[in-house]
Order: C-alpha cells, then structure tokens, then sequence
C-alpha cells in the first residue's frame, strides 16, 4: 500500500510501524501462545509415554484440522467486526446435501462440489441478510443457525445417512501418502492457514478487514466498500464450512441431524485465545494457528490419560477466560504505575 | 395515556401476532384453545417467561449472557444431590440455595466483565464450558432421576394457588418485578441510559461497571430459581439438560424486539416473544407436525423479527444522518 514516488527517496520518514523492543516482544500475545503450547507439550509428554510419538501426534490432528479451518475464517469475520454462530449448522445441511446425493449414487467428486457449494450458498445466505437489513450478525446467524440445523432435522429426523463412496471417506480420514502418515486435512489446515496469513497481513483485503473492524464508518468514507467485503466474508465462512463438512462427513462417513453440534462456540473459542479481539479491528492468523493447536494438543493429551471430553472442556472454558482476563488485569496494573 | 405507553404499536402488534397464531391453530385444532390447554401452555412457557427476561437485562447494556442454561442445569443438578443428601431440607430452602447458587454463579460472570473488562460475549462462553463441566464433575456423570428426589421436591412444581399452577405465578411475579424495576426504578432506568449511549449514560453520572455486575448476578439468581424448577418439574437431573437452551432465550428476546445493540426492549414484548416461541412448541404436536420442525420453524420466525425491526429501526437511523447533514451544512456557511 505504499505511495511514495519510485525514484526519489521519500520526503518523510513514515512511522507506520512501532520500533522493536525487546519488552514489546514478550508482551505479544503470540509470545504467550508459545509459552502456553511449550508448557502443554511438556506437561503432556510428561503425563503420557504415548504422547510423544509422531503417529500419535499425526492422528491427533485429525480431531482439530477441520475445526481450525473453521478458526481461520472465523478470524477474518471477528476482525472485521462480524461474528457466525451458524457454522456448524451450515456444516449440518451441507452434510445433509452430501449424504442425499451419495444416496442417489453421486460419485466422489460430485459430493465434493454439492458439499462446498451448499456450504457456499449458505453462507451468501448469511451475508446477503447481514448485508441487506444492516442488522448485527449475530442475531441473523442465531436465526440462520437455527433455520439450517433445522432443515437437517426435517429430512433427516431421527435417522442417519450412512451410505457414502470409499473413495469420499478417504478424503476426510486418509493420509497424503502411505509412506508419509499425515492426514490430508490437516495438510489443508496448514496451507489453508497459510493462505490466510498472506491475505490477512500482505493484501490490501486483509488491511480493510481491520480497518472494517475498527471503525466501519471511517472505513466507509475512506473508500472501503464495507458492505461487499461482508458479504464475501460470510460467502467465505460459508465455503470452508463446507469443506470442513466434506472433511467431518469423510471421517465419521455417516450425516446425523446433530453433526458437528457445538463447533461454532469451540471454533470462536479457538480464535479468541488466538488473539483476535471480539470486538474486532485486532489479532492476527499466526496467533489463531497457534490456539488451533494449543487446544487440540491439550485435548489430544488429557484423552491420552481419560480424562473425560466435558472436563476439558471445562479446562478450555477456564483457558480462555484466564487468558483474556490475565493480560487485562496486567496492562491494568502497568497503568496504575505510570 | 399510561396504557397507551405500555401497548406500543410494535409491541400490539407482536400480541395480535401471538393471537391469531392461537386462533388459527385453534381453527385446526380445537382442543389447543381450551382453558387446560391454554393454562398447560403458558406454564410450559414460564421457564422462558423468566429467563427471557434475565437476558433481557443483561442484553440492554449491551452485553450477552451464553451462560444462563449451563447456570440453570449446574444449580438445579446441585438442589436435586443437596435433596437427596438431606431429605429433611424444607423447599423453601432449597429454592432459597437455588437462587443463592444461582446468583453467585452469575457474580463470576459480573464481576469479570464489569472489574476486569471482559466481553461478555467471551465471559459467558467460557463459564458455559466450566458450568456444564461442573455438572459432570459433582455428579460424576450420573442421571438423578425423580427416584433420587424426595415427594416434596416433586411436588412444589405442580402445586397451584387459587387454582393457578405455582410455575405460572412465579413467572407473573418475576415479570412484575421486571416491570417495576425496569420502568420505575433509578437502577432499571439507568440499564436503558447505559446502554442507549454508555458515554452520555457516564457524563449522567452512571456506573457502568456497577450495572453490568448487577444484571448478570440477575441472570444468575432467575436462572438459579428456574434451575430447582426444572429438575423438580421434569423429574430428571442430568449433565445436558436445557442444553441449547440459551440460544431459544436470546430468539424470544429478538423475536420481542429487544434490540442486540443494546438500550432497546420492553417486559411485555420480550414476555410476547417468549409467549410466541412457547405456543408454536406446544402447537406442533396438536396440529400434527412432527417436532422436528420446531428448531426450522423457530429459525424461520427468528429472522422474520430481525427483518422486521431491521425495517423500523431504519428509520430512525436515517433521521439521524439527515439532521447530522443539516448541522454540518449550517457550521459550513456560517
């Protein structure tokens, strides 16, 4: 985004980034992240022979890979200031399409399409209502949410869609190769995240999401189009919702009206311990990266020695609020002083 | 002109909603509209009559409660072990414990957003998890069933006064409560004023931090009482009940137009929201529709309201602009 003239050397010296200090540093929030994941790996590795292993931990990522995928488009949505409590439900129909069409004998690369393209036109849903009635969207994503789950629950009733394609459930629980065992989910994570981070901190898109989020009005009169980015970002959730279904329904190869209940509040979980703001315009996707696998690794290392899935949900509940909460009452207290 | 204030036009109109909603069920289905039926709705209804109004109130300042039916299921599994463990405790007590419990559960949630700046967004949706999770933890999982509960536990629930079941009074006098509170108390005035504008609501000498800490200990205490109820109306403590439960109270305040952003929403039409969601429940089964198009249904009505309000706040909106436009227009040329 620089606009200084090629030739000449620039007039000013632009201070569009603070300087490096060294208390900067381990104040980020990515800082603390990594403390965090060095002490769960430590403190797991310590618990459980088993958790240091690379099959092990390989197969642990199936369970967080498409919860994070879900993570970094929520990221996007919540720094621009929006939120969606619909993703599991758009998860639920997109799911639903699938197992219809795998009943009336589509083949894999069919049910790969109707996956994401339920997913996307669930999303466009979301967005185009957002948009349209400039109404909060977490109020039209409660009523989308239920709208969607409820649609699943409809057709499906108390029954279940089993009948999917081999080659379909190879997608969401098989590896890249035989000789290298790593899920293919969680290779998308990766360069899913990846692709993220470029677009997020080296775009003039991902500029506008924190400008959106900050300040829409300010950004409206700078020349945002605040209400098309939006939109697309809605369509966008939509789509990796979409192939977080293709990938859930490949794992589990069955579609129950209750799939993927409870995802949305784990994947907001995810990118607020990551960093972002919930008030949006702040966070970045390295931060959310590394919730990603703060959460699934502290999951995956509880599990190893039973602990119950409710009880680690009460340790994340309690992660997240202690690590909002901890930096609050630190910057407090700095502030005092001063 | 009182009674014109408490009929306003939205308001009015949701109510003529709810009854023709009634009436044409009842064309359907005649049996919905006799006085038992009718009675057994509105106290099926009285769980979300209250709670309704506890998020409410924490929703004019802005904030969200996700917390209140974790809070509900944890307090009410904690009165059926404490009844089973002392079968002698009188049920005033228990209601008393209950809404103690409730309310200091709802204090964590106050205390962290308004002393220590948490989103109540974030606070909530992880004392969700821990709530939820204490369940498990004290019950180790079980089910308590009405076997574990002593008759009178049982029985409070289905008592009546002067012939009105007890569920239905209570409710009647939380919402009054409510109502005195919101409409004619320093404290309920100052929860619109907050959040109306929380900077103007400052300058006017209000402690923000002091009215969230308040309203969520509210929520806490409701959702504590309702917490003894449920589990001695339904007979059933278990770590998932009302699981979800938070989501259909947030619809009925929109469906009530309580409005997100917050300094919007009146007793009565948040109790009309509640009222909607309840009869189309209670409908499905008489009319023939198989429950599994409630969730749909209620989506559907969810994002009807929010369209609809999206409408009439909108004007409201643009009159702003407008006037904004014309001062800036007058600095210019003077």
């Amino acid at each position: 985004m620089s606009l200084s003239s090629p030739a000449s050397a620039p007039r000013y010296e632009v201070a569009d980034r603070p300087t490096l200090r060294l208390a900067d540093i381990l104040l980020r929030w990515e800082t603390i992240l990594v403390l965090l994941l060095i002490a769960v790996v430590v403190f797991n590795a310590s618990i459980s022979p088993y958790f240091l292993d690379f099959y092990n931990l390989s197969d642990a990522t199936f369970n967080f890979s498409e919860k994070g995928i879900l993570a970094l488009a929520m990221a996007f949505l919540i720094i621009a200031g929006e939120i969606d409590l619909s993703i599991a439900a758009i998860i639920a129909v997109s799911s639903l399409a699938m197992g219809l069409a795998a009943q009336a004998g589509a083949p894999t690369p069919a049910l790969i399409v109707i996956g994401l393209g339920v997913g996307t036109l669930c999303g466009a849903f979301n967005g185009a209502l957002v948009t349209a009635f400039s109404v909060p969207s977490i109020v039209v994503t409660i009523g989308t949410m239920s709208l969607f789950r409820g649609v699943a629950q409809v057709v499906l009733g108390d029954q279940a869609l089993t009948k999917y394609p081999a080659s379909f459930q190879a997608i969401g629980q098989g590896y890249i190769s035989t000789r290298v065992p790593i899920p293919i989910s969680f290779v998308l994570f990766l360069i899913l995240a990846a692709l993220f981070g470029v677009v997020l901190h080296r775009t003039t898109f991902g500029r506008r999401l924190y400008a959106i989020g900050c300040n829409p009005t300010a950004a409206l009169f700078s020349g945002v189009p605040v209400k098309r980015i939006r939109f697309w970002l809605f369509v966008l959730m939509g789509l990796m919702a979409g192939l977080a279904a293709v990938l859930l329904t490949g794992r589990i190869g069955s579609t129950r009206p209750n799939i993927a209940l409870g995802f949305e509040l784990e994947v907001i979980t995810m990118v607020v311990l990551g960093g972002v703001s919930i008030a949006g315009g702040s966070g970045g996707i390295v931060g959310v990266a590394m919730a990603v696998f703060l959460l699934g690794l502290t999951t995956f290392g509880l599990s190893l020695i039973n602990v119950p899935g409710i009880v680690i949900s009460i340790l994340n509940g309690a992660l997240l609020i202690v690590s909002i909460a901890a930096p609050n009452l630190v910057g407090r207290v700095l502030r005092r002083k001063t | 002109m009182r009674a014109a204030n408490f009929l306003r036009h939205r308001d009015s109109a949701l109510a003529l909603i709810v009854l023709a909603l009634v009436v044409a069920i009842g064309l359907r289905a005649p049996v919905f509209v006799s006085p038992e039926s009718l009675v057994g709705v509105l106290t099926d209804t009285s769980f979300l009559f209250m709670l309704t109004l506890a998020q409410m109130g924490v929703i004019l300042t802005r904030g969200i409660d996700l917390s209140v039916a974790a809070n509900l299921a944890l307090v009410g599994m904690i009165c059926a072990l404490v009844s089973r463990a002392h079968p002698d405790l009188p049920i005033p007590a228990v209601i008393v414990m209950g809404i103690a419990l409730g309310a200091v559960n709802g204090a964590v949630n106050g205390a962290m957003v308004a002393y220590i700046g948490i989103p109540p967004i974030v606070m909530t949706l992880g004392t969700l998890s821990v709530y939820r999770g204490a369940i498990f933890l004290i019950s180790r999982g079980a089910w308590l069933t009405s076997k574990d509960m002593t008759p009178a536990f049982l029985a409070f629930p289905k008592a009546s006064v002067l012939g009105v079941p007890i569920l239905i009074v209570i409710a009647v006098l939380v919402s009054v409560g409510f109502w005195v509170l919101l409409g004619h108390t320093r404290l309920g005035r100052g929860l619109y004023a907050v959040g109306g504008n929380p900077v103007a609501a400052r300058y006017c000498g209000i402690d923000l931090s002091a009215q969230q800490f308040f309203v969520h200990t509210l929520a806490g205490a409701i959702s504590g009482l309702c917490g003894y109820l449920w589990v001695s109306r339904y007979g059933i403590a278990y770590t998932d009940i009302a699981q979800g439960y938070e989501l259909t109270i947030i619809a009925a305040c929109v469906i009530g137009g309580v409005s997100i952003a917050g300094g919007v929403g009146s007793v009565f039409g948040a109790l009309l929201g509640a009222l909607f969601l309840g009869v189309v429940v209670n409908a499905l089964p008489v009319i023939n529709v198989s429950p599994f198009w409630q969730t749909l249904i209620s989506g559907a009505v969810i994002l009807a309201a929010v369209v609809i309000n999206a409408r009439s706040e909108k004007r409201g909106g643009k009159l702003i602009l407008h006037k904004a436009r014309l001062l800036a227009g007058g600095g210019a040329s003077t």
